[in-house]
C-alpha cells in the first residue's frame, strides 16, 4: 500500500519534472531572434516535414473523400436528400477529418523522423559537439523543426480537405450523377469562413504544436541506444496520436459545443 | 603566467559511482598540460566538466577567472567560444561533406566571404593532411581520418583552450607524428592552452609541458614530463610501463571473479 502510493508520487513527480524539462525546451527554443540564416534553416526543414509528407497526405485524402463520397451518398439518397452530400463531405473534412487525419498521417510520417533523427544526433555526441562549437542545439536543431512543423500542417490539413472535396465530388458527381451545380454550390453556401474554415486551421495548428514538440522533447531524451531509440519513435507516434484525439475532442467542445 | 582552468575542490559522481572527489588541478595558460589515467577513470568527463556540459555536484571550476558551473546558459555559449574540444569519437556530423564540417563553426560563429572561409578551411585540412579529402562526406572516412577532420574543426576558431580527447587513437605512426607536431605547433604560433588527454604516454610525454597523473578519484603525481618519468611511485610506474599487475586495477570495480564462479 505505502510501497503503491511511494510509486504513485514517484511517477508524479518524474512526470512534472518531465513537463518542466520540455517546457524549458520550448522556452528556449521559441525565443530566438530570427534571421535570415535561421529562415534558411526553417525552409530547409518546411521541406523535410511539409513537402516530402505531401505524397502520403494527397493519397489519403484522395481515399477518404471518395469514401466519404459513397457512404454519404448511400445514406443521404434514401432520404433524398443527395443534393446535400458536398455540405456534408466538406463540413466533415474541414472541421474534423482534415485536421484530425492529416494530424495522425503527420505524426506518423515527420514526428517518428525527427525522433529519431534527434534522438540519433544525440546518441552519436553531434549535439554535444555542437554545445562544445558554441552553437546552442536548441536554436540550430530544436527551433528550425518546431517553427517548420507548426507552418507546414495547417497547409497539410488544408491540401487535404480540398483534395478529398474533389474526391467526394469525383464518386458524388461523376460517379453517382448528382447535379454538379447543386452539389458545389450547396457547399460554398453552407461553409462558412470562420466557423468551419478558420477552426479547423486553429485545430491543425494546435495539433502541430503538440505532435512537434511531443516529436522533438522524446528524441532530445532518448537513450542513446538503439532500443532507446525505436523506443523514442514508438512513443512519439503513441502519445502524439492519443494527445492528437483527446485535444481534438476538447476543441471541438470549446468550438461546436 | 596566469591558471586559465582553475578546479577547485570538485566532485562528480556518475550515478552510485564516485569519480572525483575533492579534485584540485590547474591548467596553466600557455602550456601543454597532459592528463594521465586508466581507462574509465573520467578523463573524457573531466573535459566535459570543463565545458560545462557536465556539472559538479560540489567544488567550482574556474574558465579565465569566471565559473563555468554557475554561468548563464548565455554566458556559457560565451565561454564555449573560446574552446575546443575534440570528441573521442570524433562527433563528425555525418550528413554533410569533410569540408562543411570543417566550415560549420565559421559559418555559425563569423561573417566571412566564401572564398576567404574556403581559404581558411583547406588550411585547416592541409594541416591535418586530408585537404584532398575535403569533397568526401563524413560517413566515407576511416576512423584514423575522422578523428583528424574532427581535430581541424575543433581548431577551426582558434580557441583560447583545445581539449584533445585522445588525439593519437587509430593514428598510425607517420600521421601520429604529425599530429604531435600540430598540437606543439598551435600552441607556440597561436598562444593556445592545450589539455591532452591520452594513452599513448611516452609521446604525450614529449610535448607535454605539465602532467596529471588520475586515479582512484584525485590525483596522483603531478609534474613536469621529466619529474614524472623518473618518479618511482609504484602505481606510477606501472602505469607507464604498462604492467598489468600491480597497484592500479585495470579492471571495473567488481567482486571477485572466482569466488562469484564458485557461487553460482
Ligand atoms: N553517460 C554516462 N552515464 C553513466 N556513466 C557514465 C557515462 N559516461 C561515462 N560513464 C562512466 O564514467 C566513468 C568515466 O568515464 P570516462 O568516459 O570519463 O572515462 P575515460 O577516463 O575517458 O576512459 P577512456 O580512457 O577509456 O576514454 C566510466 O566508469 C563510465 O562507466
Ligand atoms: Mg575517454
Amino acid at each position: 500500500m505505502i510501497n503503491q502510493i511511494q510509486r504513485i508520487g514517484e511517477r508524479s513527480i518524474n512526470f512534472v519534472t518531465r513537463l518542466g524539462v520540455a517546457g524549458l525546451m520550448l522556452v528556449n527554443a521559441l525565443f530566438s531572434q530570427p534571421n535570415w540564416k535561421f529562415l534558411r534553416l526553417v525552409g530547409l526543414q518546411v521541406y523535410n516535414l511539409g513537402v516530402l509528407s505531401l505524397p502520403i497526405i494527397l493519397v489519403a485524402g484522395l481515399f477518404i473523400g471518395m469514401v466519404l463520397g459513397l457512404q454519404g451518398y448511400n445514406v443521404l439518397v434514401s432520404y433524398g436528400a443527395e443534393q446535400s452530400l458536398g455540405t456534408m463531405v466538406a463540413l466533415s473534412l474541414l472541421r474534423e477529418l482534415g485536421p484530425v487525419v492529416t494530424a495522425l498521417l503527420f505524426a506518423g510520417r515527420a514526428g517518428s523522423a525527427l525522433t529519431a533523427e534527434v534522438g540519433l544526433m544525440k546518441a552519436t555526441e553531434q549535439i554535444s559537439s555542437m554545445e562544445m562549437m558554441a552553437v546552442d542545439p536548441f536554436k540550430r536543431i530544436i527551433a528550425p523543426r518546431f517553427w517548420a512543423g507548426v507552418l507546414s500542417m495547417p497547409v497539410l490539413a488544408f491540401m487535404f480537405s480540398m483534395i478529398a472535396i474533389w474526391g467526394g465530388s469525383f464518386v458524388g458527381v461523376d460517379w453517382k450523377g448528382i447535379d454538379s451545380g447543386g452539389f458545389w454550390s450547396v457547399m460554398q453556401a453552407s461553409v462558412d469562413i470562420h466557423q468551419d474554415i478558420f477552426y479547423g486551421f486553429i485545430k491543425s495548428t494546435v495539433f502541430a504544436f503538440v505532435i512537434v514538440w511531443v516529436a522533438l522533447y522524446n528524441g532530445y531524451y532518448a537513450k542513446p541506444s538503439s532500443a532507446g531509440i525505436s523506443e523514442a519513435t514508438t512513443r512519439t507516434v503513441v502519445n502524439a496520436s492519443l494527445m492528437v484525439l483527446a485535444l481534438d475532442f476538447i476543441l471541438t467542445i470549446l468550438m461546436y459545443g | 603566467m596566469g591558471q586559465l582552468v582553475q578546479i577547485r575542490d570538485m566532485s562528480f559522481a556518475r550515478e552510485q559511482r564516485i569519480l572525483f572527489d575533492n579534485l584540485n588541478l590547474d591548467i596553466a595558460q600557455g602550456k601543454i598540460t597532459a592528463i594521465l589515467g586508466p581507462s574509465g577513470i573520467g578523463k573524457t568527463t573531466l573535459l566535459k566538466l570543463i565545458g560545462g556540459q557536465l556539472t559538479p555536484s560540489s567544488g567550482d571550476i574556474l574558465f579565465s577567472g569566471e565559473s563555468v558551473c554557475r554561468a548563464k546558459r548565455a554566458q556559457l555559449y560565451q565561454m564555449r567560444r573560446k574552446m575546443g574540444l575534440l570528441f573521442q569519437s570524433g562527433a563528425l556530423f555525418p550528413e554533410l561533406t569533410v569540408f562543411e564540417n570543417v566550415a560549420f563553426p565559421l559559418r555559425e560563429h563569423t561573417q566571412l566571404t566564401e572564398p576567404v572561409l574556403q581559404t581558411l578551411v583547406r588550411m585547416k585540412l592541409e594541416s591535418v593532411g586530408l585537404r584532398g579529402a575535403e569533397q568526401l562526406m563524413a560517413t566515407e572516412l576511416s576512423g584514423g581520418m575522422g578523428r583528424r577532420v574532427a581535430l581541424a574543426r575543433a581548431t577551426a576558431l582558434d580557441p583560447e583552450l583545445m581539449m584533445y580527447d585522445e588525439p593519437f587513437a587509430g593514428q598510425d605512426p607517420i600521421s601520429m607524428g604529425v599530429l604531435l607536431k600540430l598540437i606543439r605547433d598551435l600552441n607556440q604560433s597561436l598562444g593556445l592552452t592545450s589539455i591532452v588527454v591520452s594513452h599513448d604516454v611516452t609521446e604525450v610525454l614529449e610535448i607535454a609541458d605539465y602532467v596529471y597523473v588520475l586515479a582512484d578519484k584525485t590525483i596522483i603525481a603531478q609534474g613536469t614530463a621529466d619529474g614524472i618519468k623518473s618518479n618511482q611511485d609504484p602505481r606510477l610506474v606501472q602505469f607507464i610501463n604498462g604492467l598489468p599487475n600491480g597497484p592500479v586495477p585495470f579492471h571495473y570495480p567488481a567482486s571477485d571473479f572466482l569466488k562469484d564462479l564458485a557461487a553460482q
